[in-house]
């Protein structure tokens, strides 16, 4: 999947639409260069040893930030530039560790136009692994509701996310 | 498990803990600019097409001119790994790493993470950060061990003093349990 060539209006959107599925590969360079790009040099994401005999866990592991960029990336893929996030609540129910596949999906649970004129998509997004949830999240990202509107372009009050 | 009793779980809180919610901690600014380099290097770590990270001409139309991903904000309150002078490790959200110490719980992860993002962060931003701890839950045994909840929350505001974004953590310390 790639972004959208056409920016998604809210017009196109209607709850129980779902999202094309992303799927990845996770290797150890998945997770470390995620960490890294993150600026987190905590051990458990790039150490194997420190991730297995002090964590206890099988592998070194996705670190919560780079989690947070794989759900805008797959989010945006979707609305194109002008889609705008306003917020994402995720949880962790288990890792994700090199060797997993792992697969993006997506449904809208809401579509409104809030008191500014900003309009707003809620969705439920999984990533899970063998079809075993590992992280649920729930956004809320603005899309144009016209060809003209442009979300970027809200500050202050009229921005509320 | 053995068959040992085990030590009912402790449901009170110190008060030298419970006197810090709701305090804000550890206020800092960043000690380098937000860079388009870190903004190619998330993205590339996703494979995140989007062209208002990696397009002038589009930024420009549609972002007011190049920003980073919102969901990078978190790194931009985080140390170096080393700088002059420094000495140990440097650690971002210290307030996570100071419970693990006070409450002697030497492991952690994270299991819930809210972000709300405001004003688009800006290259040659400096992002100023800081932490509040908003709750501290009795001690809980889980799969990993033995440990306590908490929540921490993070704002983040540029040197204009607008506010970009935040974060809430909740974070699950914890020590192991010897296996039988």
């Amino acid at each position: 999947m790639t972004t959208t060539a056409t920016p998604l209006t809210l017009d196109q959107v209607k709850v129980g639409d779902t999202l094309p599925e992303l799927s990845h590969d996770v290797t150890a360079t998945t997770v470390i260069l995620g960490a890294l790009a993150s600026r987190d040099w905590r051990p458990m994401h790039h150490d194997y040893k420190f991730a297995v005999e002090r964590q206890g866990v099988q592998d070194i592991f996705l670190n919560t930030p780079n989690q947070g960029a794989w759900f805008e990336r797959y989010l945006t893929d979707w609305t194109g530039p002008t889609g705008r996030i306003g917020r994402v609540v995720f949880r962790m129910t288990s890792p994700v560790f090199p060797g997993d596949t792992m697969v993006y999906n997506a449904t809208v649970t809401g579509v409104e136009t809030d008191e500014h004129g900003c309009g707003w998509v809620k969705l439920d997004v999984s990533l899970t692994v063998d079809g075993k949830p590992k992280t649920t999240c729930e956004a809320r990202v603005a899309v144009p509701t016209a060809a003209d509107d442009n979300p970027w372009d809200r500050r202050g009050e009229r921005w509320a996310p | 498990m053995t068959d040992t009793p085990q030590a009912p779980l402790d449901d009170t809180l110190p008060e030298d803990v419970a006197a810090l919610i709701g305090a804000i901690q550890y206020e800092k600014t960043a000690a380098f600019p937000v860079e388009q380099g870190y903004v190619w290097t998330s993205c590339a770590s996703v494979f995140n097409a989007n062209p208002i990270y990696w397009d002038a001409k589009v930024a420009d139309d549609i972002t007011g001119g190049p920003i980073s991903p919102p969901s990078l904000i978190s790194a931009y309150a985080r140390p170096h790994y080393w700088a002059p002078g420094a000495e140990g490790e440097q650690l971002s959200l210290q307030v996570h790493f100071d419970l693990k110490k006070r409450l002697g719980l030497p492991e952690a992860i994270m299991t819930d993470n809210t972000n709300v993002f405001y004003e688009p962060v800006r290259i040659g931003d400096y992002v100023t950060s800081r932490q509040v701890l908003k709750s501290v839950s009795g001690e809980k045994r889980t799969k990993l061990g033995i440990g306590r909840f908490w929540v921490i929350d993070v704002e983040y505001h540029n040197q204009n003093g607008d506010l970009l974004g935040t974060e809430s953590y909740t974070g699950y310390g914890y020590r192991r349990e010897a296996t039988a």
